[in-house]
């Protein structure tokens, strides 16, 4: 007598205690292997789109920092650098190379935030997460010398920042930057030839250069992939041209690539670093932009290489104080749809680590 | 007077677990703190010593909360059936030997009975708590209480079999199943003697009570909390304390059936029961730096583990002990030294054939 089977439907969320947030996974197992997944988001939806369109254009600015809550700089320099295309304003030369350091200590504090949750989710029982923390919490420290806040920092204004770095934060970055590199080979060296982490990684959740492509997603996801397209290069903002930096890549496109490609930008961060913190020039940090932005008639999308990916804003101004229409291109989102590709036939395990490697944010996916 | 006796040593081990179990709980949090870069508790008493009791009194106060679609007896009974065999095990656990000792002498082995099968009774005990896990799994009436309790029984299965073909190398080198009388062919710690069968049981060991890198039971990351999920109150400290009276149970084999036991090191000193205790809290260390230092393995890595590296190790360790035996060789110093050159050679070349997934990709 054949025994009756059925597969069980299991959720992995809201409240499970893996999921980076509140993000539900419905999955079908078939014993231990998964055959379906259904992503539920929407549960951190607080409608920042629409919110945009009651507030002035530098009100909205707060609001960026509260998306991806991981990297809010990013964010704010997002949304500013698409407030200036549409107004056409542009920030003195000295805001510009301040940004691209908040940019890149923040893709660093981002991507160690990123590695150390994966590898939890790994069940390396918080090791790997606190000696994270470690430099973070040095990162959080330079951010909270800059603009008083370690979390939502709201520093950037339409057409430069809201003030200039105190004199003490320019030798205790210069600090970081020295010692950096000597931390993230240590996280390397534990981690990189650990056997269980290559058992665990190597040729899973595997995202092929197609369908990185199809999917459109960006980042270390599709960097992971194989694809050389960092935005950084391919379409510079601020001053990036003007930087040295290499783009990794990985081959397969499986989640120990993607790790490696954070680990290896988080290098490449501190290379950009060095050469600002060389160059930044003395001169004003905000030009003269009224605080009443008027943008002429017409739409506009402007986006940057967040940490996670292709973080874009795009907004209509009918004149008005407000934009007429802000949508956001979340790259956690874009990220995310490729997720059931991933995962089908593979593990529950491997299913709650390729989610922790893709890098999600929930106040970004859902905004 | 016999039943004055067991009178006493039931309440000698009953307070032995007890308090090493507490002691086991704060270490674990402390030490791995350290690892961590983190102090650990250590604000509830002096050093954050009265910790676990602030604990115990918490989950003491918690409600017992049964699901209402559960099977209620079942899952009353569940945390007893898991409990119960860990404590068991300490019957036949010699404290320590017959004969003088630091500070006083005994006319009969410290045990509450020294089983002349003391081995295959622990063997048999331990296997026991697994059924409670599938009774939680099953009662609970969750699914990740159900998935936690079938990685349960393919866990336990799997890795008991290495676990006594490495112990079976012991009885051989010893000749005696009783515990008492394999501390007392350890002038040389069989540690050394048998290097690769303390490998294997170790590594066996901790899977069986479900310590990382093995805690598949427990990967909170994907089945929240696995066949306890559900528990609460006491119930959940049953399990909780039981888990740690495991790693008790097994700190204390491998101290007796690899370590010495209650003897020092090559008799350099008197038998105690305090080398005993070293020993265990040593092993415990090393349980510890493991879960502290490594991720998880997968479901099907671990299994692919015990069936196909750690059972053909444990053939190997078997052949290898049993041929010294029958040969010359006997079990010397000339055995340690050729069992370790070997342990290391099979290890390294055996872990090289096994899944090594080579290649940095990024550039």
């Amino acid at each position: 007598m054949a025994l009756r089977t059925e597969p069980i439907v299991v959720n992995m969320g809201p409240q499970h205690p893996a999921t980076h947030g509140v993000f539900r996974m419905r999955v079908t197992l078939d014993g231990e292997v998964i055959t379906d997944l259904e992503p539920v988001m929407g549960y951190l939806h607080r409608g920042v789109e629409k919110l945009a369109e009651a507030r002035t254009y530098t009100q909205f600015i707060p609001l960026t920092d509260r998306m991806d809550y991981l990297s809010s700089m990013s964010n704010n320099l997002a949304y500013v650098l698409a407030v200036e295309k549409l107004a056409g304003v542009e920030a003195p030369p000295r805001a510009q190379y301040l940004r691209v350091i908040m940019a890149e200590m923040m893709r660093i504090s981002n991507h160690l935030m990123a590695v150390g949750t994966f590898l939890d989710d790994m069940g390396a029982f918080h090791t790997p997460l606190l000696y994270m923390f470690r430099e973070r919490e040095k990162l959080l420290d330079l951010f909270e010398m800059v603009c008083g806040q370690r979390l939502t920092y709201n520093y950037m204004r339409i057409g430069g920042l809201s003030h200039d770095i105190p004199p003490e934060f320019l030798p205790a970055l210069k600090k970081f930057v020295r010692d950096m590199p000597g931390f993230v080979d240590e996280y390397d060296q534990l981690i990189r030839e650990n056997e269980i982490v290559l058992a665990r990684t190597r040729g899973v959740g595997v995202l092929p250069r197609a369908l990185a492509i199809n999917a459109s997603a960006s980042g270390p996801v599709l960097r992971g992939s194989g694809v050389k397209w960092d935005l950084r290069k391919t379409d510079p903002y601020l001053v990036y041209d003007k930087l040295e930096f290499d783009v990794p890549t990985g081959a397969v496109g499986d989640i120990y690539d993607r790790y490696r490609v954070r680990i290896e930008e988080m290098r490449q961060s501190v290379r950009i670093l060095e050469q600002a913190i060389e160059r930044l020039p003395p001169g004003e940090v905000r030009s003269d932009v009224p605080h009443l932005v008027h943008p002429p008639r017409g739409e506009v999308y402007g986006h940057i290489e967040a940490p996670k990916g292709e973080l874009g804003f795009y907004l209509v101004s009918d004149t008005g104080i407000a934009p007429y229409r802000c949508h956001i291109r979340p790259p956690s989102l874009i990220n995310l749809t490729a997720l059931r590709d991933m995962v089908l036939g593979m593990k529950i395990a491997d299913a709650i680590i390729t989610l922790g490697s893709i890098d999600i944010v929930l106040g970004e996916v859902d905004r | 007077m016999d039943w004055l006796r067991w009178i006493i040593f039931v309440v000698i081990i009953l307070a032995f677990a007890l308090s090493f179990v507490m002691a086991f709980i704060l270490l674990e949090r402390r030490i791995v703190g350290k690892f961590q870069l983190r102090p650990g508790p250590n604000r509830v008493g002096p050093m954050g010593m009265l910790q676990p009791v602030a604990d115990a009194v918490k989950i003491l106060l918690k409600e017992d909360i049964t699901p209402a679609k559960g099977d209620r007896w079942v899952h009353r009974l569940a945390p007893i059936v898991a409990f119960a065999p860990a404590l068991l095990v300490f019957a036949v656990v010699p404290f320590q030997g017959k004969g003088p000792g630091l500070g006083f002498s005994l006319d009969q082995p410290a045990a509450l009975a020294d089983l002349n099968v003391g081995v295959l009774y622990i063997v048999a005990v331990s296997s026991i708590s697994v059924i409670g896990m599938i009774m939680a799994g099953w009662a609970s009436n969750n699914k990740y209480s159900l998935l936690g309790a079938m990685r349960a029984i393919a866990q336990m299965v799997s890795y008991e079999v290495p676990l006594v073909l490495s112990i079976v190398g012991i009885v051989i080198a010893s000749g005696s199943l009783s515990l008492n009388s394999i501390v007392e062919a350890q002038s040389i710690p069989f540690i050394l003697l048998q290097p690769l069968g303390f490998l294997i049981y170790f590594l066996g060991a901790t899977a069986e009570i479900n310590r990382a890198p093995f805690d598949l039971l427990e990967a909170e990351s994907e089945i929240v909390a696995s066949y306890h999920t559900e528990y609460s109150g006491m119930r959940f400290a049953m399990f909780f304390l039981g888990e740690y009276a495991y790693a008790l149970g097994v700190s204390a084999i491998v101290s007796v059936l690899f370590l010495g036991g209650y003897k020092f090191p090559f008799g350099l000193l008197p038998q105690s029961f305090i080398w005993f205790l070293a020993k265990i809290f040593l092993v415990f260390f090393l349980m510890l730096w493991v879960r502290s230092t490594l991720p998880r393995v997968r479901i099907d890595q671990m299994m692919a583990f015990a069936w196909k590296f750690l059972l053909p190790l444990s053939l190997v360790n078997l052949l290898l002990v049993a041929a010294e035996g029958v040969s010359t060789i006997g079990f010397g110093w000339a055995a340690v030294g050729i069992n370790v050159i070997l342990a290391i050679a099979f290890v390294v070349i055996w872990a090289n054939r096994f899944y090594r997934v080579k290649g940095v990709t990024v550039g």
